[in-house]
Order: C-alpha cells, then structure tokens, then sequence
C-alpha cells in the first residue's frame, strides 16, 4: 500500500456522522485522515502527486461491513473453509469484519481456541476477525462455557449457534451472567423438540414433497421465551437470523416495550421463498430455513420499520459432496459472503431501505452491537472502506467464488450493484481487475 | 420420459398410457409361459436401501418376466455401510452399464437426485415420507378393473397420510382423474394437501357413507411413542376398518391395502378376508404395472 491514498470524488455515506455526500477521503498509513466534502465547498490538494488516488467518481463510498454472523469453520473444518479463504471471500463482498460463530471443532467454548483464531487471524486473514464464544461447554447447553476469560481473550459475543440453548435456566443465567461483561447473547431461535427431523419449512410445499418440516412456531416460540428471559434479566439479547412474520412481530413488541432486544436477518431471508428448494435443491437447504412470501414482506417491512436491526450473511460454507446428497443428509447453509450486499442492495432499489439505512444495518449498528470501533468512516479510524457500484451487473457463478463454499441458492442470478474496491488492513483490492 | 420419480410428475396421459400398458402385459401373465423377450439385454438393479419384501419381489419377477438381466443390491453388504456417499454407489453401478435402476431410500427426493446424475432409467420404488408411485399405480389399475374408471368416485384413503407415500401418490394420482379424495384420520397424521381436491375427515363413520373404495394404510407402531396417537386400541377404535364401518360405505365398496397389514390394528381380519377385500389382486396387478413402467421406459412403447 502507498504511504497515501486519496479516494476522490465519491458518493460518501456515513449516517453514524450524518455523512451523505460527494467528497473526497484521505488515508494515511492505513488510517482515515481527513474527510472533505463538497458541500464544504472544498477538496483535498495538497501534494496530490504522492498519493495514490481512487476516482469514485459516480461509485458509493461505504463503511467497510461489519457482519455478525459468520462461520469461517477454522478450527476443525478446513475442507469447507479456513480463515484465509472465508476473510478473503468477506472482503470480496465488501466485509471488512467477521464475527465467527463457536461451532468449530474443537468448539470455541476456552480461550484457548479463541486465541488460535485471532493468531490465525493475525497471520492469514484479509480482514478483522471477531470471535463469537460458545454460552455453554461443548455448545451442550449445559454448562457455561468460561465466558470472562474468552471475553478477555477477544471474543465480543456469546452464541450456542445451530446448537440453541434449550434449558430455559441455562439461558436464563447466560444472559444474566452477560451482564457482568456487557456483551450480547445472541440466540439462534430453535424449539428442537419442535423442529425434530425438519429440514425445510413446514406447509404445504414440505407436505408435497414429502419433507418434514419445520414450522415458524418453532422460531416464535424461542424468541418469545428469550425476549421474556431478557426482561427478566436484564441481559443483551440480540436474535440471530430471523425468518418468520412471527418473530418480526414479537420483536416489533419487545422493543416498543423497551426491552434490550436486537436482531439480524439474512439475505436469503427477504430474497427468496421455501419454493427454491424445489427439485430438492440442497443448496437452498439452510436453518432457519427459508420460508414463505408472507414471511419475506414481514421481514422487509421489519428492516424497513427498523424491528430488525442488522443484516447478517450467515456465511455458512459447505464442501460440494456435502450438498451432493440425500436432501435430509445434506448440512444447512448458504455461502453468502459474495452476494450479501448485492442482494441487500435491492431494498434500496426497491425504496424499502435508503443508502444511510443500509450502511447502518450492514455496518453501524452490528458494530454497535459487539462494542468494536468499525463499521464507520471516523477520521483516526482503521481505513475499512468498501467502494460499490451501483449500476455495475454481474452474473452469480459459484465457481469464481473466493470462498471454498460453492453453496449458494443464487446461482447464475445477475444482481445489479457490486463492491468494486476493497480497502482493509492497508491493503487495496481492485476487483474490477480480474474481470 | 427417462424416468419414474414420481406421480406428481406424470401428466394424465403417460399415466394412462402405463395403465393400457399394464392391461396388455397383464394379459401376458395369464399365458402359461408368463415371460417375453421385451427387455432382452437389458440391465435392470434394484438397490433398496430398505427393507422391502412385496415391492423387491414384484420388481425383481417383473424384470425376470421381461427378460431382462437382474441384479440385486442389498445394503447390509454393499459399501454403503462402509462410509461410501451414496453420489459414489450410484456412480459405481452405473459404470457397470446398466439400463434401469430400480430405488427405495428412506430419504425423500432420493430418486430426483439420482435421476438428474445418470444416464439410467431411475424407478421410484418408494422415497422416504414422499411417493411410490408404481404402487398407485397399481392401485388405479386395479379400481378400474373394479369400477370402470376413477372419475367422480369417492375413494377414501384411511389412516397415517403423513407419512404414507402410498397415500400422497395415490392423492396425486386420483386428484388427476377426477376422484372425490376423502383423507380419514387422526389430525395428527394428516398433512397439508388442500391443493389436491382433497376433504378430511376425523370421524371415520362420517368418511366412509357412500364410499366406492376404500384405501387402508399401515399404521407404524413406532408412531405411537411419538404422540401421533395415544395407543393401538384407541386408532382401531377411532380409525380401524371393522365390518360395521364397512357397511356404511356402498354396497360393493372394494377394501384396499398396500401391505403388509396389521389385523387388528389398521384392519379387522374379517374385513381383510372378505368378498370385498381385492388386496391380493393388488399384489398380481402389480406386476403387469412395473412391467409396463420398465417396457414404456425403455422406449419400447
């Protein structure tokens, strides 16, 4: 990276500073110096010939993104993914910070997995990493895993992801016990005992194709009972992947009742129904899974009306002979760190989101969340910028994926609206280069 | 058509061509040497991942009846058990060059997954919790040896709809015939199938007036544990076909079963051995059927 960069000319949009606006970013050393605007009725001069300048003139200037929920599979799974090719693929989809989900192997549930990450991290990673720790020992929902110290060691959130919590005492005192280091518990909202053997939604379509389902009572019913676990204690609760018109609505509730709930949903979850998996398409095989229209116009008018508070991908990468199988036996999950923001871009096409929402909910808010100095443009601020056309088109092709997961239901769809520059760790990634 | 998934899949007239199919071979059976060189050369497998007594048997003697060459996969040998996926078996027994592969898999949309990696005819013999399409098949073939023709019939199907794929095959099936479905059970064990011009019932006695079939279907014992329905006395109370429950449907109702039946149960025995009971020419009907799936398969129709 040159000593300066100077990205000239672009649409810049920070709402965390109230930022919406042509003008030009000076980046030192890796940090954010200076922001000019037009609108100030000046730019950046001075001895541009040392710099090494960005025309974004016509392109957004963005926040790089902050998700948080993530699985880079590292340790334990390294033939689906590793920390090397899952921050490699983040930054490709303009995230220029992971929250990594517990369920590794060995589980990260000590400090010591933990600190393996963030080493691994330090040495491969193309982008900030932030570990979520496990609430329970061996995500077995019996015993709290060792939260302090693997918050001391780096992790900013705890999570029992795919796993959830279903002793209402155990997650009774996760959230308390949160309290002492304010940090969220995030839930991955699951009645097992109600999805059991569920591999799709429960409905009709399930019923035709002789799927067991997984019903929306099964997502309600747990977010109900943590929202409830949450007033009573008075910990962080922040509701993971929320697929259902359900959850919206009692979420909408909890907070309008001013309890400290926030929640994420995903991509797939406002793009596309439970009919992608027909033709027992395992590649739309993922939990929660996806569900109906109605689901889809709840969880819209939910981001619009601000209910759900972040975008998250999920980004959960499978090898292809995993997906290659019976559709009960293949894992869930979507690789989704490369068309994350191009379909989050289409609620701002479609008027349900403006830029400044997006940014807060792919950015802002989720670093809000985990407490991190990210997800904004802040002079003195480590230079994460993600720089997006919003004209430029582009055809879903898995194979050209950075991620060693090719599991997306999005296959051969063109989105309009892709990251073509990267800034993260110093280091500037052109992806018009390639093309 | 290359293959048999399903009966969703099947527009009226395939079904109707297998079915005038089935006559003819059914015809065949009759003769006293029962075998034709229709499939002579061909490679049939038939890889059931479950067991399976009366399907495996009626496929395996309708290959041999067509002449065709025969071979039996069963899972406990098979490397199956030693880790292989089944993506590889199936890729395996197609490099030996086989024409048909015959499949039962306790894993819905088993048959489209293969279906759509090979070369080979595939034949849903039944997948998981979604069809079995040759058995409604049979099933059809055989009403209308009774009846004449499947339309405007009240044909009620009784019991664990659920998880019966004889049940939704044979939904899918008579919905596109015009047959006035009636689904009788316990409302734990009836799905969602309000598109398939279907009406449920609750009440057994109400469900049968008037029936011009009617369609038993096992009830799994292991449903029981599962809160399904609380113990095998209180389902034959509530939904086993007795002879009193059978003379409220017509005078010559026909009483069905797919197999294997448990007397007492699903099914008293004296219904099960009555006049109006065809549930062993179900069993010889499905044989000239599975011929002419394989024969129409093969192109040969």
């Amino acid at each position: 990276m040159p000593d300066a960069i100077l990205i000239k000319n672009g649409h810049i949009v920070d709402p965390s500073q109230g930022i919406d606006g042509v003008g030009d970013i000076l980046i030192k050393d890796g940090k954010i110096v200076r922001i000019v605007l037009q609108s100030d009725r000046a730019t950046v001069t001075a001895a541009q010939s040392h710099y090494h300048t960005i025309d974004a003139t016509g392109l957004f200037v963005l926040p790089g993104l902050v998700d948080i929920h993530a699985h880079l599979r590292e340790p334990g799974f390294e033939y689906k993914e590793t920390i090397k090719t899952g921050t490699m693929a983040a930054v490709k989809g303009g995230i220029t910070s992971v929250c990594c989900m517990p369920n590794t192997n060995p589980v990260n549930d000590n400090k010591t997995v933990t600190e393996f990450i963030l080493r691994k991290t330090y040495a491969e990673g193309s982008c900030y990493v932030y570990p979520i720790g496990a609430i329970t020992k061996g995500q077995k929902g019996e015993e709290l895993a060792e939260m302090a110290m693997m918050h001391e060691a780096g992790c900013v959130a705890f999570s029992d992801d795919g796993r959830p919590v279903m002793s209402s005492l155990i997650m009774r005192r996760a959230l308390e016990y949160s309290r002492a280091l304010n940090v969220p518990i995030i839930s991955h909202c699951e009645d097992m005992s109600l999805s059991e053997g569920g591999v799709m939604n429960e409905g009709r379509l399930s019923a035709q194709m002789g799927l067991r389902g997984i019903p929306y009572a099964s997502e309600d019913a747990m977010v109900a009972r943590d929202i409830i676990l949450s007033e009573l204690t008075g910990g962080r609760l922040h509701i993971a992947h929320v697929s259902t018109e359900g959850s919206v609505r009692l979420i909408r509730q909890a907070k309008e009742r001013g309890i400290k709930v926030t929640a994420e949903t995903c991509p797939h979850y406002f793009t596309i129904t439970e009919d992608a998996v027909k033709g027992y398409n395992t590649n739309a095989k993922v939990n929660p899974p996806l569900r109906t229209q109605r689901d889809v116009e709840a969880i819209k008018e939910g981001l619009r009306d601000g209910t759900i508070d972040v975008i998250a991908t999920d980004h959960a990468p499978h090898h292809r002979d995993e997906k290659l199988q019976e559709f009960d036996k293949a894992p869930s999950g979507i690789s989704g760190f490369e068309t994350a923001l191009s379909l989050s871009l289409r609620l701002v096409y479609e008027g349900i989101l403006t830029m400044s929402q997006l940014v807060e909910k792919m950015a802002i808010i989720s670093a809000r969340i985990l407490g991190i100095d990210a997800g904004a443009l802040k002079v003195g601020f480590d230079a994460d910028i993600v720089i997006v056309d919003i004209n430029r088109e582009f055809k879903v092709e898995s194979e050209k994926f950075l991620s060693k997961g090719k599991n997306t239901p999005f296959e051969g769809w063109t989105l309009k609206g892709m990251p073509v520059i990267t800034i993260c760790k110093g280091k500037v990634y052109d992806w018009r280069q390639n093309e | 058509m290359k293959d048999l998934v399903g009966i969703k899949e099947l527009s009226r007239n395939e079904i109707e061509s297998i079915l005038n199919t089935a006559s003819s071979f059914k015809d065949v059976l009759k003769r006293d040497i029962k075998k034709v060189p229709a499939l002579r050369g061909k490679t049939v497998v038939n890889l059931f991942f479950e067991p399976s007594t009366r399907t495996r048997t009626s496929f395996e003697l309708a290959e041999k009846r067509l002449s065709t060459d025969v071979l039996n996969f069963s899972v406990p040998t098979s490397s199956v058990v030693k880790g292989e996926s089944l993506f590889d078996t199936i890729k395996t027994i197609e490099a030996y060059g086989v024409d048909f592969i015959v499949m039962r898999h306790s894993s819905s949309g088993v048959s489209h997954f293969i279906a759509r990696n090979v070369i080979a005819s595939v034949i849903n013999a039944g997948d998981g919790i979604n069809e079995h399409p040759t058995q409604a098949l049979l099933d059809a073939f055989s009403i209308i040896e009774k009846k004449g023709s499947l339309e405007g019939l009240n044909i009620a199907i009784v019991g664990d709809i659920l998880h019966s794929r004889v049940a939704k095959s044979n939904i899918y099936l008579l919905s596109k015939f015009g047959a006035n479905i009636r689904l009788i059970g316990p409302p734990t064990l009836i799905p969602d199938m309000a598109d398939h011009n279907v009406e449920v019932f609750y009440e057994m006695d109400e469900g049968l007036k008037d029936a011009d079939v009617i369609m038993m279907l096992r009830i799994q014992m292991e449903r029981q544990g599962k809160g399904f329905f609380p113990s095998t006395m209180e389902y034959f109370k509530n939904w086993g076909l007795d002879m009193r429950r059978l003379k409220l449907a017509k005078k010559d109702a026909i009483v069905m079963h797919p197999g294997p039946m448990n007397r007492g149960i699903e099914i008293s025995s004296d219904v099960a051995d009555s006049e109006q009971s065809i549930i062993l020419e179900q069993v010889t009907n499905g044989l000239a059927v599975r011929m002419a799936v394989m024969y129409l398969l093969s192109g040969r129709g």
